[in-house]
């Protein structure tokens, strides 16, 4: 099998959905010669065209707002947010209006859109272009959340994402856009709300999500020397979220370390954690659960800071050993 | 004027005269049953401004779509919702267009063009924009039309959406009824230009400024403007000017405004009455046919009343139905 990138990965699964469903199409800003931010469009344009792939102006609640009902109409837009930070324009249109609409109308009418958006800092760009947000939209009945961390989990769940007759918010890390692993070229589905156990292992699960897991796979590597047989729990969506495997996990290892880099206060964390003490996996748990999740302040610009207010391979590592020594 | 209206054939303009009754039946039947306590939650009401729902909603075909507002009511039944579904929604009974789960602010009609109204203010506006989209994308000749208020045009959904819908050309006709108030207050302590038709210059868009009591008018203006929409033309803008009889919403001591104002309005503005008197001046309607025609809309609307009443109120295993994420 051949390898290509996590960027290659979305845009080939975007193209193939798009040659089969022409009622597929991908609107956002920057998208069409320019190819999009994080160059994931790259080229569609010319295979596309400007209908298809359609460069918008800067309106987040206008193109969302647009996306949605052109999903309600007979459409399915694949709306690019430039960066996952812009969602808070168009909060209204997601959770107002995308995430009511089959409710609220009694089941009539349905709105498959997908909104692919990057997330994640390490990259230098500050406060307002690198944050987690998915626990916002995690939290409204309505949308589905996906965050793939590799580049054959984002091809398979973008199909499932696009295929969905229902609003899903798609954040890829920005980060792991140049990261590869293999992938097939033909199309394929990851259903949503099936985890993926990464690594198996017997003595500790971390439940660890996007670049996260990665951190998380090399921290593994590292205990494994040391003696710890460590697992690793990737959810791939937050919405629905896969709780049999993570309970199976736990019940399993009886220790449990969840790792995001969204903030930790209010974070998705907070969730699995709950989940996970409210289960049976409660009972076979020999240390209190822990969380790592990045400190509650803005993203800051210097490198030094940026990284270090994110969780570490070394924090994973720390955690790991005070949860063995029961700490 | 291209008096499109005036040439409508007698049938036509005696539906027009219809719905209007409907409409106020309709609303005046709201009012009367959340003053006793018989409905809960809110509502707004549209009497008083039936004449641009009506107008609007003429020259549209039946595959044709609307976004609505809060204040809907009169949106829904100009686009041809059945009275009795709505009134069963508003009083909560799982025979209501959205099974008792939407009421008053969001009844929606998909699969008729109803895309439903809103209860964020200016938050239709993007999905009418998008709905034309697919419309232009589809090749399918449809026109959306885009209801709002004066008060939605402050937001920047609606800015937003008329750069778009004018940058691409799209079939949308957006309607701003100006009833003259907000919730506390007047529209000209919020908007510091006098006709807000003129912000589709901004965008590029054509702006219309109509006599929203006038039905003729109102019609005769859309008309056009679906026209326009639909040729492939682009979007067109326009500002029915218009009077909202009651409050804001059910409680509202309407402090900004004054009773011989009102009066005014209903004595002389009623929009029914000004086209009742346009039908019977023209002979295209006997003083009977308008009475008949009055007294079997209020049948409709108490018929609707006794459908919502005898409805079933949903079950609770319907808690979860439509639950997807």
């Amino acid at each position: 099998m051949r390898e290509i990138t996590y960027a290659e990965a979305v845009r080939e699964g975007l193209s193939q959905r798009m040659r089969e469903d022409s009622d597929v199409f991908v609107l956002g800003e920057d998208i069409g010669v320019y190819g999009g931010a994080f160059g994931v469009t790259r080229g569609m344009i010319e295979e596309f065209g400007p209908e298809r792939i359609r460069n918008t102006p800067i309106s987040e609640a206008a193109i969302t707002g647009a996306a949605v009902g052109a999903a309600l109409t007979g459409m399915k837009p694949v709306l690019e947010l430039q960066f996952s930070d812009f969602i808070t324009i168009a909060m209204d249109q997601l959770v107002n209006q995308a995430a009511k609409v089959r409710y609220m109308y009694g089941g009539k009418g349905h709105v498959p859109m997908v909104v692919r958006t990057p997330s994640g800092s390490g990259t230098g760009a500050a406060a307002q272009h690198s944050q987690s947000l998915e626990a916002w939209v995690a939290h409204i009945p309505g949308l589905k959340v996906v965050q793939p961390s590799t580049a054959y989990d984002a091809k398979g769940l973008l199909k499932a994402a696009m295929e969905d007759p229902n609003p899903v918010i798609f954040y890829e890390h920005k980060v792991l856009y140049k990261s590869k692993s293999d992938v097939p070229e033909e199309e394929y589905t990851i259903p949503l709300g099936k985890a993926d156990v990464k690594k198996e292992g017997t003595d500790v699960t971390i439940i660890a999500t996007a670049i996260m897991v990665h951190k998380a796979l090399e921290a593994a590597e590292e205990l494994e020397k040391r003696g710890i047989s460590v697992e690793v729990v990737d959810p791939r969506t937050l919405v629905p979220l896969d709780e049999e495997t993570i309970i199976a996990s736990v019940s399993k290892t009886g220790r449990v370390i969840i790792v995001h880099e969204a903030v930790k206060r209010g974070g998705f964390g907070g969730e699995i954690a709950g989940v996970i003490a409210e289960s049976e996996a409660f009972d076979y748990l020999d240390a209190p659960i822990r969380r790592l999740g990045a400190l509650p302040i803005p993203v800051p610009y210097n490198p030094v800071l940026e990284k270090a207010m994110i969780p570490q391979v070394e924090d994973i590592i720390k955690a790991v050993e005070e949860t063995m020594r029961g700490a | 004027m291209t008096d499109w209206a005036g040439r409508q054939s007698d049938e036509v303009v005696k539906d027009w005269l219809r719905q209007m009754h409907l409409i106020r039946f309709f609303d005046e039947k709201v009012d009367e049953f959340f003053a006793k306590g018989m409905i809960h939650g809110t509502t707004h009401l549209c009497v008083g401004q039936e004449a641009s729902a009506v107008g609007a909603c003429a020259p549209l075909k039946d595959d044709d779509m609307i976004t609505s507002t809060h204040r809907g009511h009169g949106h829904c039944i100009a686009k041809g919702a059945e009275p009795d579904r709505m009134m069963a929604e508003l009083f909560g009974r799982v025979t209501g267009y959205c099974k008792g789960k939407g009421g008053s602010m969001h009844i929606a009609d998909v699969d008729k063009g109803n895309l439903g109204a809103n209860g964020i203010v200016g938050g239709g506006i993007p999905l009418a924009v998008g709905a034309a989209l697919t419309s232009q994308m589809k090749k399918q000749g449809k026109v959306a039309v885009c209801f709002f208020g004066d008060g939605a045009t402050n937001e920047g959904s609606f800015h937003e959406s008329l750069n778009l819908a004018s940058i691409w050309k799209l079939p949308v006709v957006f309607v701003c009824e100006n009833n003259q108030y907000g919730m506390s207050g007047p529209v000209k302590d919020m908007v510091n230009i006098e006709d807000i038709a003129d912000r589709g210059a901004s965008y590029g868009i054509p702006g219309r400024v109509v006599d929203g009591n006038n039905l003729l008018e109102m019609a005769d203006v859309m008309e056009e403007a679906v026209m326009q929409a639909r040729s492939g033309s682009g979007p067109v803008l326009i500002e029915a000017k218009t009077y909202r009889w009651k409050g804001h919403s059910k409680s509202d001591a309407k402090k900004y405004r004054t009773r011989e104002e009102e009066k005014d309005w209903r004595t002389n503005k009623d929009p029914i009455k000004r086209f009742e008197e346009w039908l019977l001046e023209e002979g295209r309607i006997t003083k009977e046919e308008a009475e008949t025609i009055r007294q079997s809309a209020l049948d409709e609307i108490n018929r609707a009343v006794e459908f919502a009443e005898n409805s079933e109120e949903p079950s609770m295993d319907t808690i979860l139905e439509d639950v997807y994420a």
